[in-house]
């Protein structure tokens, strides 16, 4: 009789613990699978947890205006940042959108002060920062430089230009068709820049997932050689990907301008590395092959909500680059913890 | 007049792929000297030779990597000249390499058809968007078609064991639309653990099943004996063997493969 028991017992131990394994097994598959298109689970829990305790903290967080302001302000980086996601899942890196943001302003508010109408401006602002992504897409696949050096030395050609044209000074005083751009809010409500970073994200999103760009992105990214091997236009890809980078670093530019109602020749300067922590936050991989819009936004969010939130509580701005920087290490932390494989 | 009667005569012979006195070098080494080398329809056959013997050369001119210093080279008895290796796949063939060349990061079913993805065009064209459901559809069947056994195409290829990549490899050369005649795979058994090197050597003996040639390149001796048909041994550049398998012995292919 206790034999009996004692087996029957064994059994159902057995039977349990296969189950847990299975169903561990299947949360691990169903979170793999969220997380390839919206990034790493943690930032964004981190960033629900962030906007629950901030609006517990202070009332004014949660007001429409000010969460219109957020957007306002991250509308800028996260749309440098959305083209910075398909460079870095590329394996590349673009270190000149700062100076490129920059440059593009420059020109175009030049020519907006010989009168062109904005819509031209804007256009001539964005054929700017397609040349400069053209001419880093050149140096990197015919030229064979690896990226860091080509956009390291694209950072410097950009900035010194836009100095050189500028002058050293700001250019300001803008006709009114261009100042839409960084200033209109749609409904009295939403800026103009937080609409265009939301449809770029989304356009963004679905270039990534849904075309053959973003499928070659994602794996001249993940094994360069079997790209080669299966007959992808390498060259092609990587011309267009830098190319997208520089035109979305010179959108971001010009709306910037719009906002400020002047191009300044030092504007944009440590964007790089604001796009690239948000990047990062977002849960895309630094060697590429993997990586997501939707977790960009995510990390822009979590990086503008936090600076928000602080600014509010009255803590002092250089608290709020010691909590980005602590929020990028822990971000890619957790990764080791979990043994997920991001960072080789 | 000469050219035709050498064609019709080359076609008489029937073989899937003939390549004639093929000479290849580099620099200072002669890398293949005079070597000919054939396959026929739905024939497995064993390539080995010790490292630096040839056989990669000789693969990778019948790809299309390298053109041949001298010799010829017919498929399905007509002269060929491949420019590319597009040139070689629009005529079935296709190569599996030893790293596999699978995007780790990537599905099953985006592995597959890595270069050919199905599309679906909108907007009079303009936009052509990946047709996934399509993709997975059809991954699934090839899938079933090898009977290889993966939980879901929608798996990262890193999820899978070796053996499990390596038939993610074979059947993404059978996913073209120009049905394949010969799959050359460059030692797929190499870091397999024996129960996954049956499943290799079954899903060789499905693919000759559907009268799919194979040229299986491999140090593995055994493996070569338990599936070929015929081998052939590379030495220095030159052919040293070429048997029926029923007609030799792991022995004498060493011996053949060392030399002296």
């Amino acid at each position: 009789m206790n034999k009996m028991f004692n087996t029957n017992k064994i059994k159902s131990l057995r039977l349990s613990s296969t189950a847990i394994i299975a169903s561990i097994r299947r949360i691990k598959q169903r979170t793999r699978d969220l997380e390839r298109y919206v990034g790493r689970l943690e930032t964004l829990l981190a960033l629900i947890l962030l906007v629950v305790v901030i609006s517990l903290l202070t009332p004014v967080f949660l007001t429409l205006q000010n969460q219109m302001n957020v957007l306002l302000h991250v509308s800028v980086i996260g749309i440098v940042a959305v083209g910075m996601t398909f460079v870095i899942i590329m394996a590349g890196i673009d270190l000149s959108v700062g100076s490129v943001l920059a440059l593009a302003s420059v020109i175009a508010a030049s020519f907006l002060k010989l009168g062109v109408p904005g819509v031209v401006g804007i256009l001539i602002g964005l054929g700017v920062g397609a040349l400069c992504g053209l001419f880093n897409g050149l140096v990197i696949a015919k030229g064979k430089t690896p990226p860091f050096v080509a956009t390291l030395g694209m950072m410097g050609i950009a900035r010194g230009l836009a100095l050189v044209i500028a002058e050293g000074r700001s250019i300001y005083g803008f006709p009114r068709d261009f100042l839409v751009l960084g200033q209109a809010r749609i409904g009295g409500q939403l800026p103009l820049p937080a609409l265009v970073f939301l449809l770029v994200a989304a356009l963004g999103h679905f270039l990534l997932f849904h075309t053959r760009l973003g499928q070659y992105t994602l794996t001249i990214g993940d094994n360069e050689q079997a790209a080669r091997v299966t007959g992808i236009p390498i060259d092609r890809i990587k011309l267009t990907v830098y190319m997208i980078s520089g035109t979305l670093a010179a959108l971001g530019g010009l709306i910037f301008a719009s906002r400020l109602n002047a191009a300044e020749p030092t504007a944009g300067i440590g964007y790089e590395l604001d796009a690239i922590a948000a990047v990062v936050i977002g849960g895309t991989s630094l060697f590429g092959g993997q990586g997501s819009i939707l977790g960009t936004l995510i990390g822009v969010l979590l990086v503008g909500v936090l600076r928000n939130g602080l600014n509010l509580l009255a803590v002092s701005p250089y608290y709020q680059q010691v909590a980005i920087g602590l929020a990028l290490i822990g971000a890619v932390l957790l990764d080791r913890f979990r043994g997920v494989r991001r960072e080789r | 007049m000469k050219e035709q009667a050498e064609e019709r005569a080359m076609e008489s012979r029937g073989s899937l792929i003939f390549m004639e006195d093929i000479w290849k070098r580099f620099g200072a080494v002669e890398a293949l000297r005079g070597v000919d080398f054939e396959v026929m329809h739905g024939e497995v056959v064993g390539l080995v030779g010790d490292n630096g013997a040839g056989k990669s050369t000789l693969m990778k001119i019948l790809t299309g990597v390298y053109a041949p210093d001298r010799g010829r080279i017919y498929v399905e008895g007509k002269l060929v000249s491949f420019k590319s290796p597009e040139d070689s796949r629009r005529l079935g063939i296709e190569m599996i390499y030893q790293d596999l060349a699978l995007a780790r990061k990537q599905d099953v079913a985006s592995n597959i058809f890595l270069g050919r993805e199905p599309l679906r065009a909108y907007l009079g064209g303009l936009v052509k968007i990946i047709d996934r459901a399509k993709m997975r559809e059809a991954a699934q069947r090839l899938l079933d078609q090898l009977r290889i056994r993966i939980d879901s195409v929608d798996q990262m290829v890193f999820t899978l064991s070796g053996g499990q990549q390596q038939a993610v490899a074979i059947a993404r050369a059978l996913s073209s639309t120009i049905q394949p005649k010969l799959i050359i795979m460059d030692e797929p058994t190499a870091a397999l653990a024996v129960k996954e090197v049956e499943k290799v050597l079954q899903l060789i003996e499905q693919l000759k099943r559907q009268h799919i040639s194979v040229i299986f390149i491999s140090h593995r001796l055994p493996h070569i004996f338990q599936v070929c048909d015929r081998v052939v041994v590379l030495r220095g550049g030159k052919k040293v063997g070429d048997k029926p398998i029923h007609e030799t012995n792991m022995d004498e292919v060493v011996k053949l493969i060392i030399g002296g």
